[in-house]
Order: structure tokens, then C-alpha cells, then sequence
């Protein structure tokens, strides 16, 4: 029986096609034969029919079919069709007849094969032939089975009914009738359980149970129906799972189950290759699982039932022999092959026979058959998202490699699950892999895998009992001891003694034993928390953090050292605790006697430190602890944590205790609870707290453009001299980029600033200070625009300080911050009047107007106007001097000072949005403002203004007051401002007040750039404010000439004196 | 009844898991911890799902020879895993719901 009894035979395995032998064909020295049997096999398409060709010499003695069991896997048939292989388009039909006679052939039988160019044309017509003949062949076959079957009997024939069904299943197949060998192969199926069973044909039936459980499974596929596959499994497995047969012999019946589930999963395998798609719950992982299982069980039984002694010999002669060297049929007993009856007619033979099974069975590899299936199940699950089943699988795997005695492939294989379980907390199963990686790691004396598996064992994520833990930790401290561990329990007699010697040669092996071991990948049995004792040190005060520490082992561990790393490596000097030194000033709390950790007790160490003074606003970090257990001078563990202390379990630990409710038993005052230290594993090193004064004082708010000044008062209040004091101070930094644009800082008041001043001026060296001395310093700043503004003053120095004896130069600063509001220091209106106080929207071309303006303060401080002046823009000119009118002037806040320009406006044709006027300038400064400071120019554009064109200009002289009877002459003067003649209607309407004589109505013409003049006599009868008698102007050629327009001109009113009695200066003075 | 009932907390870490066989506790935490792979793969495909019309209870989670899996998960992803023999079958699929 070869190792592979349990794999299925090929040809059962293969797809069945129709077979063809070629013969007389000479394949290596003729190239046209060769070409022919090229075309028949070569790249062979899947459109072509399914044939599977062969070549034989044509003196091949075609043998009689092998009588090879039930089913005769092996056909051959006697039918051959004779080709001839023409060279040229000689075609001789008498050659042909003859030929046809010699091999009793009918003459359409006979193929002719030009050899031309269409050779494959040729050779694929000839196939289809080929093809036909073999369908007949197969059915005829078919044929001669069933009518063999008819005359069966259920009763004697049993066994050959499933032989039969079988074979036209099998021919259905070789025939591509596949629906109809699926339907046989079932039936058959069917008839194999009606066999009745016993243990001595047991295997036999469950061996050709499982060949057509497979061919129908196989099929099932093949028709993709994977489902119907995967029920006749399932229904096959129950049916079979019980029939186990001879109990000495159940490792076979195991052997079976694996090989059932084995094959099934190849064949699922090989359909999702075809493109079935397989599911996360379905797929042929399962079933690789499920049949390393049975291997597995394959592996137990066999040890148990073949643990013979050494001393039992192998059966002579060999009842596993047979003559021909193999079974005549699957599944039989060799001692015992063709015999039906269930009786053992040979009860000593049974007994060699089983015994030579069992001894055979010794030489199986077990390991390596459920390697392989664990791992091809591994590839499945690993595509079908099981990351947790792969795991599991991989788990077994390195269990199974640890019985193989292969420990690297063993530690492999666990070491890279382990992490899985650790992350997500599975400690029970965690603590169970550890054991058998412990296990592998001694039997190989790896020391460094041996602490780091100890350790993890030995803490709170192990669910070992103490005794267990006791054991590991007294190895552990063995091992650091540079002595032997124990071995590991349940471990291979053999193994171990390999590994004492082993483990006794590594302590006499000089060379590395420091090793390092980063905790952040498990989970140690010391914990560690560093914390800060606050979130940000002064520089002038040490810094001081706690260390704490916790053993989770039964028995208290010593150490030898304990360091800390910092980012700044400077200071790792400063943290060290070791076995060697006496209790220094480090180590506040600390004798030598306490370098020991109690279980379940917290630890804290305490480190102090002076932070350098480079370090100010910089970040101290603990980038690691490091605690050593053992001796360099043995063997040591470095256990390093990275940062503040925690290890892989411990964020889910922080999580879960968050979401808990339990309330924490109260401790002794002395003692922390674990849970409640918090790590902290940096802190920031901030500068001295400065003990000056810095004060501002000005007078808010600026006024725009202003040289504003902030008298800043430094004042020292330290008890030593303080020494290159700094100031630094302007814009705040960090506001609105326009504002640095528009504010400028000069130290400088007596002078404006332009452009090219900072809008923050740093470090100004003001000196040095002694104590309860105090400094002012005048900083003037220039804001071009309104707002609000930040201004930063910043005061820094340095002064000598002491700390814990040692002296250090310390940077202080202190800053103030002040907001200022800039405002205008006035608002100023300007409007255009008409000579008569009338406000204009308009000025007319050449007539004289007013310009007014009108500065309104708006400071709150009183200010001085220093000058104003106005300049005129071209098109303006001036009716008289302009000079200001306002000079010297103080305004208090709301005051206002008005100045009033006569201008006229010639002649500008129609200029669109109107004809600019100028600017004035008014000079200014606070009143309160020394007389070295620069005064402020603040100029102001005047608007445009629209210049109208008019017809006709009339203006009046007359006297500023009447009397009551006396005549009062009036004249009014008519201009034509335009290149025509204009013929010009008068009329004057009569008033109640005046009598008057002059033309009452006249019409007349003004030539072009002249003037008439008319001349009234107005006559006063009332006294008071009397309306005059209406002049009314129309111009024929300007209808729109207006009375309103001419109103503007001349006065409507006057003002009537009553008749006066006898002058008399008196009365007068009295009036 | 059941085998080994486990209750596991929306990180995938065990809160609670008790078998009652107890001889073979480490095959069944192999098995409620293999079956948080369809738990997850279920959870992953319900997440698009409104949350009201959440299915909680996953049903069947798969199958061994010898032991049935089941799911059940809360709205804050607490799961609860039960495993029964197959053999018993007097449980039969719909019945473990209620």
C-alpha cells in the first residue's frame, strides 16, 4: 500500500474524453507526419471536439482491457479508421478499393488527407469524424451494459448493479452526456448504501461511495450548480460519518473523512478558477479545515492504536502484498481480495493483516499532510475575509509544526498571530499560544524569545494560574542568573535533553547578553506610567516627575537599574537610578534596599532635574524608560518602554475602565490607585516669571495722521540688578496686514514719519536697572487710517538667579497689550452758496458764488488750527484774495470754524460729472501739543461742481434799505452771456407796497456780449420787509429761462424804514 | 441548550464567555473569536442601512460539523455569540430568535 491509498485514482480525476489512437504515424523523423499530429494536438481551441488522441506504432499490441475493479476506467476499443496520408493530388481509387479490402473495411471508412495547405481544415473534418464514430461507439456501449443489467438480480447481483450503473455513467461521460452520467452516477450512488455493510467490506463501500460521491460533486460543479454539489457532500458526509468500521483500524475511516473533505474543497477550488464566486460562510476553506480535522483525528488514533513496541516485527510474508502488485479491486483487504463472504474464514490472517496496517500506518508524516491542508484552508479563508479563522488556522499550523519537532517554523507562525490576539484582547487563547511558543523557545534555548514569551506569561494578560506563573518567574530569574531553566512541561523526552544541552552551552557562550526588549509590542508583567508633575515648569524651578511602577508576578522582582530618556539627551544623566549608587539627592525617596518590586504594590520614583535655559519654550520629552532586570555582569533585560510608559494593552485597558462603573476601593493614603495615574510624558520649560512693571500712559484716542505718543514706564521691582533691558513695542503682530501698512512708530515726536518707518519697532536697548529703579521711554505712532489698533509693548531682560545651588542667567519678559481708537480729528462740510446765501446745486458760467466750509472738531481734545488754505483748482479763479480766515483758532470738541471763498467759475463747455474746485488744506495740532511738535497737514479734496451756461444774467444795484415816501432808485443791469441777439420781454408787476415809474412793459433786443440797463424808481408807501414789484424777463429764443432762475439773481425783498421825523442823533441812538 | 455563550464588546475583546463543557473552554473561544469574522463582515454591510431599520439579530453565523453559531448586536456593537451542538436538533434556526 503506497502513501497515497487514500488519494483518488487519475483517471477518475481527469475529465473523460473520447480517445483516438493514431497509428503508423512517425512523429519525430517525418515532418509531414509530424505535422499532421501537430495539427491534431497542438494549441488544441475549446470549440473543438473533446478528444484526447494518442499515437502508437503500428505494431502496438493493443492489450485486453485491465480488469481494474468495478468500473472499467480504462476503455479501449478495437475500431479503427484507417487514414491516408496523400502527398500529392495523385488519387488512385483503385489503390483505395484495395486497401479497403485488405483491412475489411467499408469504403467509408476510408479518409483521404491531401497534405496541402489547409492541412487544419482537413484534420478538423477528419476529428469531426473521428468524434461521430466514437459517440456511436459509446452509445452501442451503453447499449451492451444495460442489456447486461437486464439480467441482474437484486439478490445475488447486488454488487454488479452498482458496476454497471457505473460504467453508463461513465460512457454517458466519455460521450459528453453529461446530464445522463450525473443521473447514473446518483443512482449508483443510491445502490452502493443499499449494500449491506460488515465490517469487512466497509472500506470497500466507503471507497467507492466516495469515487461516485465525487464524479457526482465533480459534475454538479460542472453544470454550476454548486449548491446541488455541496448538498450530495453534506448528504455523503452524514451518510458516511458513522461507518467506521473496524475500531483498531479507525485512523483509516479518519484518513477517508480528510480525503472526502480534501477533494471537495480542490473541486470547489477548482470551480471559483472557472468563475463560480464563493462566500465568506461557503468556500472551500471550510472544507481544507475540515479535513485537516480528520487528519488531525487520523494522528491520534494512530497513536494510540499503533503504539506498538519496537520489538513487534513486520509481518513475513507481507500480507499487504499481492501478486500482481496491486488490488484488484478499490477498497479491498489484500489478504483477502474477491471474497464475499463476511465471514472471517481466517481469523490469524485478519490478525497480521490489521497488524501490518498499523505499522504502516507509523511511517505516515501526519504533520505534514495537516500542514498542508491547514495551510492550503489558510490561502481560502485569507481571500475570503476571515482574518480571525486564518489566525486560528495559522495557530494550529505552528501547533502542529511544534509536534513536528520544527520550532523555527512553529515560533514563526505564532509569533505572527500573536499580535492579532494581544490587540484585540483574547488573552485566554493569547496566554495559550504563549505556552507552546515558551515551549518552542526553550527546546531551542532562544534566550531572547524565552524572556519576552516569560514575561508576557508572567503578566496581568496571562490567564495562567499562580503555580504556573510562580514556575515561569522562577525560570525567568534563573535564566537571568545565567543559569538553566526547567524545562517546559508536556515537552518531547528527547527534545529536552537536546535543549539541557543546548541551554548549558549558551552559559558557557561568552558574547551579548544585554537584551533590549521594546514592551510596546505585548504586554510585560512590570507596568509603567511616567507623569510631570505639571504641565509646564518656570525655568528657575527644577523639574520634577514621578515614575511609577507595578509588577503583576507572584514574587517580588528586583531590578538593577532604572533610566529615563529625554528628547534633550542632556538630561538622561540626571534620571538614573542603579543598584551602585547610595541614595543621593535624585533620589529623594529611595535607599538601597527598595530596588525590588512588590506585586500588585505601585511604585513611584521620583526624578528632579534643572531644565537648561536654551530649553525656555521648548518641549521636555520622556522618549523612553528603561528597566533593568538581571546583571550585565550575567545576563540582563532592558525593558524599554517608549514615551510616558504603557504597552499593548494598556489603551484598552484606559477604555475600558473609562466606560466602567465600578467604583475604586479605597487605598491608604500612601498607596495610588494604578488605574488613577494618568501618564503625562512632557512638559514645557517657560521662562522666570518677571518681577517688573510696565506701564503706559497716553492720551486716547489718536487722531488720524497725529504723531500719537505712548510714554511707556518700566519699573524694576527684581532684588538684583536686571541687565540689557529690551523694549520692543508697536503694532501688535498678527492683525490686518493694512493696518501694518497705515501705522508707523518713531521714537522720534519731532518729526513726522513717512512711509519707510516700522510699524513695530524691536528690541530698543534701554539699559540696565537696578532694583526699584523705573525708566520712560516716548514712542509716538502715526496712524494714517480710522480703527482700532493693538499695540504690543514687550519688555524682556536677563538677571542672574539661583537654583538648587547652581547659577543660572535668566530671560524675563513681560508684555502689555493696548488697544487705540484713531478718529479724525475733525469732519469737514463744504457747500456752494449763491451770492445771495442760497444754496446752489449748480454754478452758473461767470457769475460769482460762494464756497463755505465748515470744520466741525471731532476730538475730544481741543485742537488748533494753524492755517487753512485753499487751492484752487485751474477752471477756479477767485473773486477776490483768499486768505484764511481762521487762523490760530482753538476748537473745543464740538466746536466748529466756517471760512467763506467767493469764486466764480468761467465758461467750460458741458463737462461731464462736473468741473473739480481744488483742495483745501487745513494745518492743525492738539492745543495740548508741546511747540517742537510737528504740526499736521490734513488735506481735504473739495467735490466738483456742475457749471451751467445761462442766457441771460441780470443783476440789480440798489440801495440796502428804503424809507417810507422817499424814492428809492433801482437799476437793473441784463447781460447776453450768449453769441445771439435775443429779443427780450420786460414787464414789471406792480407791488402794494411801491408806487413806482420806469417802463411798466417793453420789448427790446441786447446784442451779443452787451448789457441794457433799466432804470426804476421805486416810490415806498409801507415801512417793513416789503416785496418789491416783480421784474419778469422773457427771452423769445430760451423759452426755458425761467422766472425762478431770474429770482436767484436779483432781491425780491426790501427792507422799508418808516418816515423819520426830524434827524436827531438821539433818537437815533435810542432806535 | 447552549454550549458557550460569549458577550464581546464593540472593540472585539471579550467581555464575558462561558462554556459549559469546560474541559474544552480554549476550542470555543477559537470558535465565538473565528465567528467575529462574520459578525464584522455583517456589521459592515447593515452599516449603510438605516439605523431603526437595523436588523440586530444576525442569525445562523456559520456551521461546523459538530456546533452551530449564532449572533446577536446591539445598537452600541456589544455582541452576543452563542454557540449550540448541531446534534441537538431540537433548536432549530427560527427558535433561536426568541
Amino acid at each position: 500500500m503506497s502513501p497515497t491509498q487514500w488519494d483518488f485514482p487519475v483517471e477518475l480525476c481527469c475529465r473523460p474524453m473520447a480517445f483516438v489512437t493514431l497509428t503508423g504515424l512517425d512523429v519525430v523523423y517525418n515532418a509531414v507526419h509530424r505535422a499532421v499530429w501537430d495539427a491534431f494536438c497542438a494549441n488544441r481551441r475549446a470549440d473543438r471536439v473533446p478528444i484526447s488522441f494518442k499515437v502508437l506504432p503500428g505494431d502496438h499490441e493493443y492489450p485486453k482491457c485491465r480488469p481494474k475493479v468495478m468500473a472499467c476506467l480504462n476503455h479501449f476499443h478495437g475500431l479503427l479508421l484507417p487514414v491516408l496520408v496523400k502527398g500529392e493530388d495523385v488519387t488512385a481509387s483503385e489503390r483505395a478499393a484495395a486497401l479497403c479490402n485488405a483491412c475489411e473495411l467499408s469504403g467509408k471508412s476510408l479518409f483521404v488527407l491531401p497534405h496541402t495547405d489547409h492541412l487544419v481544415g482537413y484534420i478538423i473534418r477528419l476529428e469531426n469524424a473521428f468524434y461521430e464514430h466514437a459517440q456511436t461507439y459509446y452509445y452501442t456501449e451503453i447499449r451492451r451494459v444495460k442489456s447486461h443489467k437486464e439480467f441482474l438480480n437484486k439478490t445475488t447481483h447486488q454488487l454488479l448493479f452498482v458496476r454497471h450503473q457505473f460504467k453508463i455513467a461513465f460512457f454517458s461521460e466519455l460521450k459528453q452526456d453529461t446530464q445522463n452520467a450525473l443521473k447514473n452516477y446518483r443512482t449508483a450512488y443510491n445502490l452502493v448504501h443499499e449494500l449491506r455493510a460488515h465490517e469487512t467490506n466497509i472500506l470497500e463501500i466507503k471507497t467507492m461511495a466516495g469515487f461516485i460521491n465525487y464524479k457526482i460533486c465533480r459534475l454538479c460543479f460542472q453544470h454550476n450548480t454548486p449548491l446541488d454539489a455541496i448538498a450530495q457532500f453534506r448528504k455523503h458526509i452524514d451518510l458516511c460519518k458513522k461507518k467506521i468500521g473496524s475500531a483498531e483500524l479507525s485512523f483509516e475511516h479518519a484518513a477517508w473523512m480528510s480525503k472526502q473533505f480534501q477533494a471537495f474543497g480542490d473541486l470547489f477550488d477548482e470551480a471559483i478558477k472557472l468563475g463560480l464566486t464563493a462566500i465568506q460562510t461557503q468556500n472551500p476553506g471550510f472544507y481544507y479545515q475540515q479535513a485537516a480535522y480528520y487528519a488531525q483525528e487520523r494522528k491520534q488514533l494512530a497513536k494510540t492504536l499503533c503504539n506498538h513496541e519496537a520489538s513487534v516485527m513486520y509481518p513475513n510474508p507481507d500480507p499487504l502484498e499481492t501478486q500482481t502488485g496491486v488490488l484488484d479491486f478499490y477498497g479491498q483487504r489484500s489478504w483477502r481480495q474477491g471474497i464475499l463472504s463476511f465471514d472471517l474464514s481466517d481469523p490469524e490472517k485478519e490478525k497480521v493483516g490489521i497488524l501490518a496496517i498499523q505499522l504502516k500506518e507509523r511511517s505516515v508524516v501526519h504533520s505534514e499532510i495537516i500542514i498542508t491542508l491547514l495551510s492550503n484552508a489558510v490561502a481560502q479563508f485569507k481571500k475570503y475575509k476571515c482574518p480571525r479563522m486564518k489566525s486560528h488556522l495559522m495557530v494550529q499550523m505552528g501547533e502542529e509544526y511544534f509536534y513536528a519537532k520544527d520550532y523555527t517554523k512553529a515560533l514563526k507562525l505564532l509569533d505572527y498571530v500573536m499580535c492579532d490576539y494581544r490587540s484585540e484582547g483574547w488573552w485566554t487563547l493569547l496566554t495559550s499560544i504563549l505556552t507552546t511558543a515558551l515551549k518552542c523557545s526553550y527546546l531551542m534555548a532562544q534566550l531572547k524569545d524565552y524572556i519576552t514569551y516569560s514575561l508576557e506569561l508572567l503578566g496581568r494578560a496571562s490567564t495562567l494560574k499562580d503555580d504556573q506563573k510562580s514556575r515561569i518567574e522562577k525560570n525567568l530569574i534563573n535564566v537571568l542568573m545565567n543559569e538553566s531553566p526547567d524545562p517546559e512541561p508536556d515537552c518531547d523526552v528527547l527534545a529536552v535533553k537536546t535543549a539541557q544541552k543546548l541551554w548549558s552551552d549558551r552559559i558557557s557562550l561568552a558574547g551579548s547578553n544585554v537584551f533590549t526588549i521594546g514592551v510596546q509590542d505585548f504586554v510585560p508583567f512590570v507596568q509603567c506610567k511616567a507623569k510631570f508633575h505639571a504641565p509646564s515648569f518656570h525655568v528657575d524651578v527644577p523639574v520634577r516627575f514621578d515614575i511609577y511602577l507595578k509588577a503583576d508576578c507572584p514574587h517580588p522582582i528586583r531590578f538593577s537599574k532604572l533610566c529615563v530618556s529625554f528628547n534633550n539627551q542632556e538630561y538622561n544623566q540626571f534620571c538614573v537610578i542603579e543598584e551602585a549608587t547610595k541614595a543621593s539627592e535624585v533620589l529623594e525617596n529611595l535607599t538601597q534596599g527598595k530596588m525590588c518590586l512588590v506585586p500588585g504594590k505601585t511604585r513611584k520614583f521620583l526624578f528632579k532635574f534643572v531644565a537648561k535655559t536654551e530649553d525656555v519654550g521648548k518641549k521636555i520629552e520622556i522618549t523612553s524608560v528603561d528597566l533593568v532586570l538581571g546583571h550585565e555582569t550575567g545576563r540582563c533585560v532592558v525593558l524599554n518602554w517608549q514615551g510616558g510608559g504603557g504597552d499593548a494593552a494598556s489603551s484598552q485597558e484606559a477604555l475600558q475602565a473609562s466606560r466602567s462603573f465600578q467604583r475604586r476601593p479605597k487605598l491608604p493614603d500612601n498607596e495610588l490607585h494604578w488605574d488613577s495615574i494618568v501618564i503625562q510624558a512632557s512638559t514645557m520649560i517657560i521662562s522666570r516669571v518677571p518681577n517688573i512693571s510696565v506701564r503706559l500712559r497716553h492720551d486716547p484716542p489718536a487722531l488720524t495722521n497725529e504723531m500719537y505718543c505712548l510714554v511707556v514706564t518700566v519699573e524694576s521691582h527684581e532684588k538684583t540688578q536686571i541687565r540689557d533691558v529690551k523694549l520692543t513695542a508697536g503694532l501688535k503682530p498678527g492683525q490686518d496686514a493694512n493696518l501694518t501698512q497705515k501705522t508707523h512708530v518713531s521714537l522720534h515726536g519731532t518729526e513726522l514719519c513717512d512711509e519707510s518707518y516700522p510699524a513695530l519697532l524691536t528690541d530698543i536697548p534701554v539699559g540696565d536697572l537696578n532694583p526699584g529703579e523705573q525708566l520712560e521711554k516716548m514712542l509716538y505712532v502715526r496712524c494714517g487710517t480710522v480703527g482700532s489698533r493693538m499695540f504690543l509693548v514687550y519688555v524682556s531682560y536677563l538677571i542672574n538667579t539661583t537654583i538648587e545651588d547652581k547659577e543660572i542667567v535668566c530671560k524675563c519678559h513681560k508684555d502689555e497689550t493696548v488697544t487705540i481708537e484713531t478718529v479724525f480729528p475733525f469732519d469737514v462740510a463744504v457747500k456752494f452758496v449763491s451770492t445771495k446765501f442760497e444754496h446752489l446745486e449748480r454754478v452758473y458760467a461767470d457769475i460769482p458764488f460762494l464756497l463755505m466750509t465748515d470744520l466741525l472738531s471731532a476730538s475730544p481734545w481741543a485742537l488748533t488750527i494753524v492755517s487753512s488754505e485753499l487751492q484752487l483748482a485751474p477752471s477756479m479763479t477767485a473773486v477776490d484774495q483768499l486768505e484764511s480766515q481762521v487762523d490760530k483758532v482753538v476748537l473745543q470738541t464740538g466746536e466748529s470754524a466756517s471760512e467763506c471763498f467767493c469764486l466764480r467759475c468761467p465758461s467750460a463747455g458741458n463737462v461731464e460729472g462736473g468741473v473739480a474746485t481744488g483742495h483745501y488744506i487745513i494745518s492743525w495740532k492738539r492745543t495740548s501739543a508741546m511747540g517742537n511738535v510737528p504740526v499736521i497737514s490734513t488735506v481735504i479734496t473739495l467735490p466738483h461742481v456742475i457749471v451751467e451756461n445761462i442766457p441771460l444774467h441780470v443783476n440789480a444795484d440798489l440801495p440796502s434799505f428804503g424809507r417810507v415816501r422817499e424814492s428809492l432808485p433801482v437799476k437793473y443791469h441784463l447781460q447776453n452771456k450768449t453769441n445771439l441777439v435775443q429779443d427780450v420781454e420786460i414787464s414789471v408787476e406792480p407791488s402794494d407796497a411801491f408806487m413806482f415809474s420806469g417802463l411798466k412793459q417793453i420789448r427790446l433786443r441786447i446784442l451779443p456780449g452787451t448789457e441794457q440797463e433799466m432804470l426804476y424808481n421805486f416810490y415806498p408807501l409801507m415801512a417793513g420787509y416789503q416785496q418789491l414789484p416783480s421784474l419778469h424777463v422773457n427771452l423769445l429764443r430760451f423759452p426755458h429761462f425761467t422766472n425762478q432762475l431770474l429770482r436767484r439773481f436779483i432781491p425780491t425783498s426790501i427792507f422799508v424804514k418808516p418816515q423819520g421825523r426830524l434827524v436827531d442823533d438821539t433818537s437815533i441812538a435810542a432806535a | 441548550m447552549a454550549v458557550c455563550v460569549a458577550v464581546i464588546a464593540k472593540e472585539n475583546y471579550p467581555l464575558y464567555i462561558r462554556s459549559s463543557p469546560t474541559e474544552n473552554e480554549l476550542k470555543f473561544h477559537y470558535m465565538v473569536h473565528t465567528s467575529l469574522d462574520v459578525v464584522d463582515e455583517k456589521i459592515s454591510a447593515m452599516g449603510k442601512a438605516l439605523v431603526d431599520q437595523r436588523e440586530l439579530y444576525l442569525g445562523l453565523l456559520y456551521p461546523t460539523e459538530d456546533h452551530k453559531v449564532y449572533g446577536y448586536v446591539t445598537n452600541s456593537k456589544v455582541k452576543f455569540v452563542m454557540v449550540v451542538d448541531s446534534s441537538n436538533t431540537a433548536l432549530r434556526d427560527n427558535e433561536i430568535r426568541s
